[in-house]
């Protein structure tokens, strides 16, 4: 399944000719065509050249999105991406860096990275294909996957409660906070370009449908809603908690997709640009550090 | 030769480390060559700190048990070190605190009362004495401590010196040489400059003895170099920072210890495959595991050479002394870029923390190296296939350059594949650049030898025991070779310094052997070993009782 193209070219040029690998009805096929719109309309809307995008994969299924597109792209480690995209931003400030990361990838193997990374309102976007289940792996319970989840590796149904992702990063820090969902891909490209847009670490959790392990679209269908004009105070704290509170990923409730929280805070990398800049002779730097210590 | 060893010990957090510097510079002021031991326990206050202060006219490089001048702050730092008293050993010590000293008591406690002074100006008092004994001038000490001291608390320093300098008496006179002044650096700024000069824009580091040093130096000075120095949540995200700041086009370096790189390992098999630079600061100390976290070790040879999964190329040197640490930092952040692979500094505790003469003229440099840059024609792939492996770099923010890196297998424009004809091209075209820098390691310095050849015995050394074997050789005549690059292994150079070695000797700071296993695997004989692992360095005489068990 791949929803409905719009048409262009800029859009159109930014499929790359790597062979797709996902399953049939695969909620990345929404993530990555919004990710490709996004990308194409922020080009064209706010002038941020192509080549400045760079999109960072973890392991697991959502990885591969980075072999689709027509962008400079850094596969990189299992839960890892997140401290190689500071690293970018710190020696690029031009770029307009994307982690593409999993559930399991960043909510279980590399969650350090997360909260660091808002706390510290590194500057870089980061898209969690959030679709509660290991899929390259055949079927694990993640860190988001409801209580009594019945995985390969938990036959019995798990006893522990999932993470509200959402609630760890307001806690954590994080500037911009949203959720997605990927039967909803028109609001999910703007949220996309929402975030990119955002000065600061920006955060977004994808509800992506399992097709194969954990294809919740019912369930999803019929609690999702999106969320109204002024119905959270995105520059408020605690607005923020009550909305996402409303459901924790486990018990059934409303489930609102839209952004929670969005606000400005001095941004991590800023700091040290200063110290690089021009192109300093530093080898005569260190030869006078050491004539000072004689 | 004239010599003289001066140890001052204490509890931790009375400064002795930096007394012990201080201590250095006041000899080099004087012309001498200086190199300092720092032995501390893993606390933050009491227990027994000490540091052992050796000057020569000569070249040195490690300390000798003896010593000339004991200043002790407790009975503990006369206790500890009974074995180094000698007939003409001179001990001053704190009588405010030590009940059993025979020398010269120094009543700290009143003169600090009296001087209305802070009790960390006690290594004044300590050093003011040591003037005195030692026949230096007063006015040197005045200058070596407002070099060292900072302006609020230089005066007191200052009376309290000069209290110390005046309670005890002249025993021996340091005859100032006719020689240079050398600045005295800790291994860990040697490896900070040689980064720096090799073209270091930023380093990343978690805490970890003994390399935290290293990170403090370049955060103290990012300004002064103009580099970014960066302090993440763990040394997976210090690999992974250095990696993306690479992938964007930025020299990075990082600094660990064993269990740090224990946590880099994943990070550094992905440098390996992605082909993106990144120079490692190993610093050893003693494990398995936390060991003991301020000791001295040589135990992660093999580790460094095999760490990470799967097969690729990395550079792995191995320095022994300041100007080494300095020139294959340098060297090693190059080379990383020439030829897109990790390269490991691997050096110890006992040469990261400890401090000696700098002599930047003896320095020979070696050659500068330029990374190979997309030149914009056609189409960009990044693991395009070139002569000698190594593909042209571009960095994302490029016009007309898609640059993709990837920790799958991929192909030339670094797309994953799993297919047969395409992961076995790639995997020759990483090894390829293997060769490439073994061939261009051909021109540089990769196996030193001292000592003349035909001697009848060969110490096989590698790292900081470096200057211990020298002079312990001497005594014996014998020659002493030293790999500077562990990987990829020097065969021909190693193969030429061996020629007429006689008896073979492999002195090392562990207690299997790791360079012997190394050059039995390369086909050469290490000879008998004489390990040490305690965690201390061996003293020189120490080394020469135990060459001559073997030379015997």
């Amino acid at each position: 399944m791949s929803p409905e193209q719009p048409a262009g070219k800029p859009a159109g040029g930014l499929i790359s000719p790597a062979q797709n690998t996902w399953c049939p009805g695969c909620g990345n096929f929404a993530i990555e065509h919004m990710m490709k719109s996004a990308i194409a309309e922020l080009s064209e809307e706010e002038g941020i050249p192509l080549h400045n995008f760079v999109l960072l994969g973890g392991i697991g299924c959502h990885g591969k999105l980075v072999d689709y597109l027509n962008v400079n792209s850094f596969y990189g480690i299992h839960g890892r991406s997140i401290p190689a995209a500071t690293g970018m931003r710190l020696a690029n400030p031009d770029l307009k860096i994307i982690c593409h990361v999993g559930d399991g990838d960043i909510y279980a193997e590399g969650l350090d990275h997360l909260i660091f990374a808002a706390k510290r309102n590194s500057d870089i976007t980061v898209i969690v294909h959030d679709n509660r289940v290991y899929g390259l792996t055949t079927g694990q319970y993640t860190p988001t996957s409801p209580f009594g989840f019945r995985g390969r590796s938990t036959p019995g149904g798990i006893t522990e409660h999932p993470i509200n992702p959402l609630e760890v990063m307001l806690a954590a820090g994080a500037t911009h906070i949203a959720r997605g969902y990927t039967k909803k891909v028109r609001h999910l490209k703007d949220l996309f370009k929402e975030a990119i847009l955002h000065r600061g670490f920006s955060f977004v959790d994808v509800l992506q449908i399992c097709a194969t392990y954990f294809n919740l679209t019912g369930y999803y269908d019929a609690h999702a809603y999106e969320l109204a004009e002024g119905e959270v105070e995105t520059g408020r704290f605690e607005s923020a908690q009550e909305k996402i509170r409303e459901w924790d990923y486990d018990q059934e409730a409303p489930i609102a997709l839209g952004t929670f929280y969005s606000v400005e805070k001095p941004i991590y990398e800023e700091k040290f640009q200063a110290l690089t800049a021009g192109k300093p002779d530093r080898r005569a730097l260190v030869r006078k550090m050491i004539e000072g210590r004689r | 030769m004239s010599e003289y060893s001066v140890l001052i010990g204490g509890r931790a957090g009375e400064g002795i480390n930096t007394a012990g510097l201080s201590i250095a510079r006041l000899f080099s002021r004087l012309g001498y060559r200086t190199c300092m031991y720092f032995d501390y326990p893993s606390l933050i206050r009491g227990g027994h700190n000490f540091a052992i202060v050796r000057a020569s006219d000569m070249r040195i490089g490690a300390h000798r048990t003896p010593v000339d001048v004991l200043l002790a702050f407790d009975q503990n730092s006369i206790e500890h070190h009974r074995q180094r008293i000698r007939d003409t050993t001179t001990v001053v010590y704190d009588a405010s605190t030590v009940v059993r000293g025979q020398g010269y008591g120094l009543p700290l406690d009143a003169i600090l009362k009296e001087e209305n002074a802070p009790p960390i100006t006690g290594n004044s008092a300590m050093l003011g004495a040591l003037a005195q004994v030692a026949g230096i001038d007063r006015d040197l000490l005045e200058a070596v401590l407002r070099e060292s001291v900072p302006a609020k608390h230089l005066e007191a320093n200052l009376r309290v010196a000069g209290r110390g300098y005046d309670a005890v008496e002249n025993v021996f006179t340091v005859e100032p040489l006719d020689a240079p002044t050398f600045p005295v650096l800790t291994g860990n700024e040697a490896a900070g400059l040689g980064l720096v000069h090799g073209g270091l824009e930023s380093y990343v580091a978690y805490p970890m003895t003994p390399s935290s040093n290293l990170l403090h130096f370049l955060a103290e000075h990012a300004q002064d170099f103009s580099i970014k120095v960066l302090h993440p949540e763990n040394e997976i995200s210090v690999i992974l920072m250095a990696l993306g700041l690479a992938y964007a086009g930025e020299k990075a370096a990082v600094g660990t210890s064993g269990g740090g790189f224990c946590l880099m390992t994943e990070g550094l098999s992905f440098a390996g495959m992605a082909e993106l630079p990144v120079t490692i600061v190993m610093g050893q100390r003693p494990g398995p595991s936390t060991g003991m976290p301020t000791y001295t070790a040589q135990s992660d040879l093999h580790f460094v050479l095999n760490a990470g999964q799967g097969e690729f190329p990395r550079l792995v040197a191995a320095p022994g002394d300041l100007e080494e640490a300095y020139t294959w930092s340098s060297t090693a952040l190059m080379l990383s870029w020439k030829y897109q692979v990790p390269s490991i500094i691997l050096t110890d505790k006992t040469l990261a923390e400890g401090a000696s003469s700098f002599d930047i003229e003896t320095v020979v440099p070696h050659p500068d190296q330029e990374p190979v840059l997309w030149d914009g024609a056609g189409e960009y792939r990044r693991y395009a296939p070139r002569e000698g492996g190594v593909s042209p770099l571009a960095f994302p923010g490029r016009e007309g350059a898609v640059v993709r890196v990837n920790s799958y297998a991929h192909d030339e424009a670094g797309f994953t594949t799993e297919a047969a004809a395409d992961v076995k091209l790639l995997q020759e075209k990483r090894l390829a650049k293997g060769e490439s820098l073994r061939a261009e390691l051909a021109t540089y310095p990769t196996v030193k030898a001292y000592g003349p050849r035909n001697s009848g015995a060969t110490i096989v050394c590698w790292g900081s025991e470096k200057w211990a074997c020298i002079e312990a050789a001497e005594k014996f005549g014998a020659r002493v070779v030293q790999p500077l690059v562990l990987a990829p292994f020097p065969v021909r150079h190693w193969k030429e310094a061996m020629i007429g070695a006689g008896k073979i000797i492999c002195v090392e700071n562990n207690a299997t052997g790791e360079l012997a296993r190394l050059l039995r695997q390369q086909g050469f004989d290490p000879g008998r070993p004489v390990l040490k692992y305690d965690g201390r360095p061996f003293a020189v005489d120490e080394l020469e009782a135990r060459l001559l068990e073997v030379l015997a």
